[in-house]
């Protein structure tokens, strides 16, 4: 496994944090001992295994579409650090 | 009032021996006059236990009955309660409060519970010492230099301080069992599905699992009864008759075969944790119990596994938090992309971003196949060696953990050695059955230790019984820390 390409810089962004200099080169460091550990998988033949995604083999389960009341008070709204009247708000996009 | 366990404390209530009122104000005093030592609290619901406990009062005098009526119960500070804080121990929900309640904590209040306060925990259930609290370490009243384990440790050590009479915990990797080993208690992983995980602030979805940390295998029965069976708001509760556990207690044990999993007693066990848990197979023969040698041949590839498939559970689960519809923003960001990574980097602790970035990886393009997909099927393999063990007893037994509590700080530099503690946990969660902790003695330097059940999917009768038999014959349980 590929595990020496960790670019803790790109998989940051795609996690969407903003690590320090620091934290880059510390958790840098313990990825490569994690990831070391990790692929002792590499030992086991799984080429004919199914995965597991789900422990329990729960089937779909189809009801009807009933209207129900929404759960809960519905006052959410006030739980946001920044909103106004009836919408979120948030910095700039574009 | 003398440590009384919920059975006892039922019977007292009844009795008119003392009030709810009564109890819970022991307890508030219980816990005063010790969290300062252990900070097994990371806030109270004094005003709502108070209201609840007048109530309960009020239904007792009119001959009302509930199966926790009156009774002073804590909650895992990760588990909803409406109109209170539910922090997970995370700057990011600091100052958060619940705008419902989970389906475990509606049922605790239909059942006549007293919740009493949010015990500390590791940030988002990620740790096996509680030292990755956003807000305090919690000490082990055994050894207040010691973990409590984790990272349901808030609750592991308030029930063994006394300062409540049970908690609810919850066990992604071992969660409720370390913790209960290393604080001397009682505690439970239910089979995954078998308790609603709705108003549980998820963590790994596959995985997590609520359940009880009680001071007995009995009072450990009396919550499942309440907390347990399906819920339509969860489309992972599993659709199946909920027993009463409490009538599995007394059954007879003889006959009963335990698998003895020889992986589990390998190198790096301590000596003491392997004679306590000998022991404990010895007694359990000599109450009647046949003994099997079994085999869980990929055992040691349990921990690798787990960590590829739950930190990518939560790395996916964890997004949510992006500083929109509540929680911590930061407020040192002019464009939206800033907002999202500073309230992430200033909100998450160093472990929660370790797990999301790990999480990130194995599920990125590129390395899903290598890492993800193949955890997935070590996965089966793991389920498949419990299957196959499993044809030859009715549950199997071994240590919760490989040594007692460890010291503060002891594993904070190394994550992996972190990781590895939790060995013998682990598989369950992958496996998806429950499992158990029961104290079965001590080490030399009188720290408690862990005897683990492991049962049949939706087997908790077996474990429960065997627990409480367990409990009838010793007295491991009953040992308290001198605080």
């Amino acid at each position: 496994m590929p595990s020496d390409s960790f670019d803790i810089e790109k998989i940051a962004l795609l996690a969407r944090l903003k690590l320090t200099a620091e934290e880059q080169t510390r958790l840098g460091r313990q990825f490569e001992s994690i990831l070391n550990h990790i692929d002792q998988l590499n030992q086991l033949d799984t080429e004919n295994v199914e995965p597991t995604s789900h422990v329990l083999s729960l089937q779909n389960v189809f009801r009807e579409d009933e209207v129900k009341p929404v759960f809960g008070d519905g006052k959410y709204l006030p739980l946001a650090p920044r909103q106004d009247k009836d919408h979120y708000e948030v910095p700039k996009i574009i | 009032m003398h440590q009384p366990t919920i059975t006892q404390a039922r019977h007292q209530l009844k009795d008119k021996k003392y009030s709810a009122v009564e109890l819970l104000d022991a307890v508030y005093k219980r816990i005063d006059a010790m969290d300062g030592k252990v900070q097994a609290y990371v806030h109270l619901t004094r005003d709502i236990a108070h209201r609840q406990a007048k109530e309960a009062d009020q239904k007792i005098a009119a001959g009302e009955d509930a199966p926790l009526l009156g009774v002073p119960i804590a909650l895992k500070d990760l588990i909803c309660m409406k109109d209170t804080r539910t922090t997970c121990a995370s700057h990011i929900l600091e100052n958060f409060v619940s705008p419902y309640d989970a389906t475990v904590v509606l049922r605790l209040k239909d059942a006549g519970a007293v919740l009493i306060g949010k015990t500390n925990m590791d940030e988002f259930a990620m740790g096996s010492s509680n030292e990755n609290s956003y807000f305090h370490v919690t000490n082990n009243p055994w050894d207040l230099n010691r973990v409590p384990g984790g990272s349901s440790g808030g609750s592991g050590a308030a029930v063994a301080a006394n300062e409540c009479m049970a908690a609810l915990g919850s066990d992604t990797g071992g969660s409720i069992r370390q913790p209960a080993a290393f604080c001397g208690i009682t505690g439970l992983k239910p089979t995954y599905g078998r308790v609603s995980r709705f108003g549980l602030v998820a963590f790994a979805s596959s995985f997590d699992q609520i359940g009880p940390m009680t001071k007995t295998a009995e009072d450990a029965a009396v919550l499942m009864n309440v907390i347990g069976g399906h819920d339509p708001m969860d489309s992972t509760s599993a659709d199946v008759p909920l027993p009463d556990f409490t009538a599995a207690l007394s059954k007879d044990i003889k006959g009963l075969t335990m698998g003895i999993p020889k992986e589990y007693f390998a190198k790096g066990l301590d000596p003491d944790v392997e004679k306590a848990v000998r022991e404990a197979i010895k007694t359990l023969e000599s109450m009647g119990m046949q003994t099997v040698e079994v085999s869980l041949p990929h055992t040691e590839y349990a921990v690798a596994t787990y960590y590829i498939l739950a930190c990518a559970e939560a790395s996916a689960n964890l997004s949510r938090y992006d500083g929109v519809k509540y929680g911590y923003r930061s407020e040192q960001s002019d464009n939206l992309m800033d907002m999202y990574t500073n309230t992430r980097e200033e909100g998450f602790g160093e472990e929660v971003k370790r797990r999301i970035l790990l999480g990130t990886f194995v599920l990125s393009s590129g390395y899903y196949d290598a890492y993800y997909l193949k955890g997935q099927k070590v996965r089966t393999l793991i389920k498949r060696d419990f299957e196959e063990a499993f044809r030859k007893c009715d549950l199997m037994v071994g240590p919760v953990a490989p040594a007692p509590a460890f010291k503060q700080g002891e594993k904070l530099d190394d994550p992996l050695q972190m990781y590895l503690s939790d060995i013998f946990t682990i598989s369950a969660n992958l496996a998806g059955i429950p499992a158990m902790s029961i104290p079965c003695g001590q080490s030399k330097n009188n720290l408690p230790i862990g005897l683990q059940l492991m049962g049949k999917h939706f087997d908790e009768e077996t474990l429960l019984n065997i627990a409480h038999q367990f409990q009838k014959t010793t007295d491991h349980h009953l040992q308290h820390p001198t605080l």
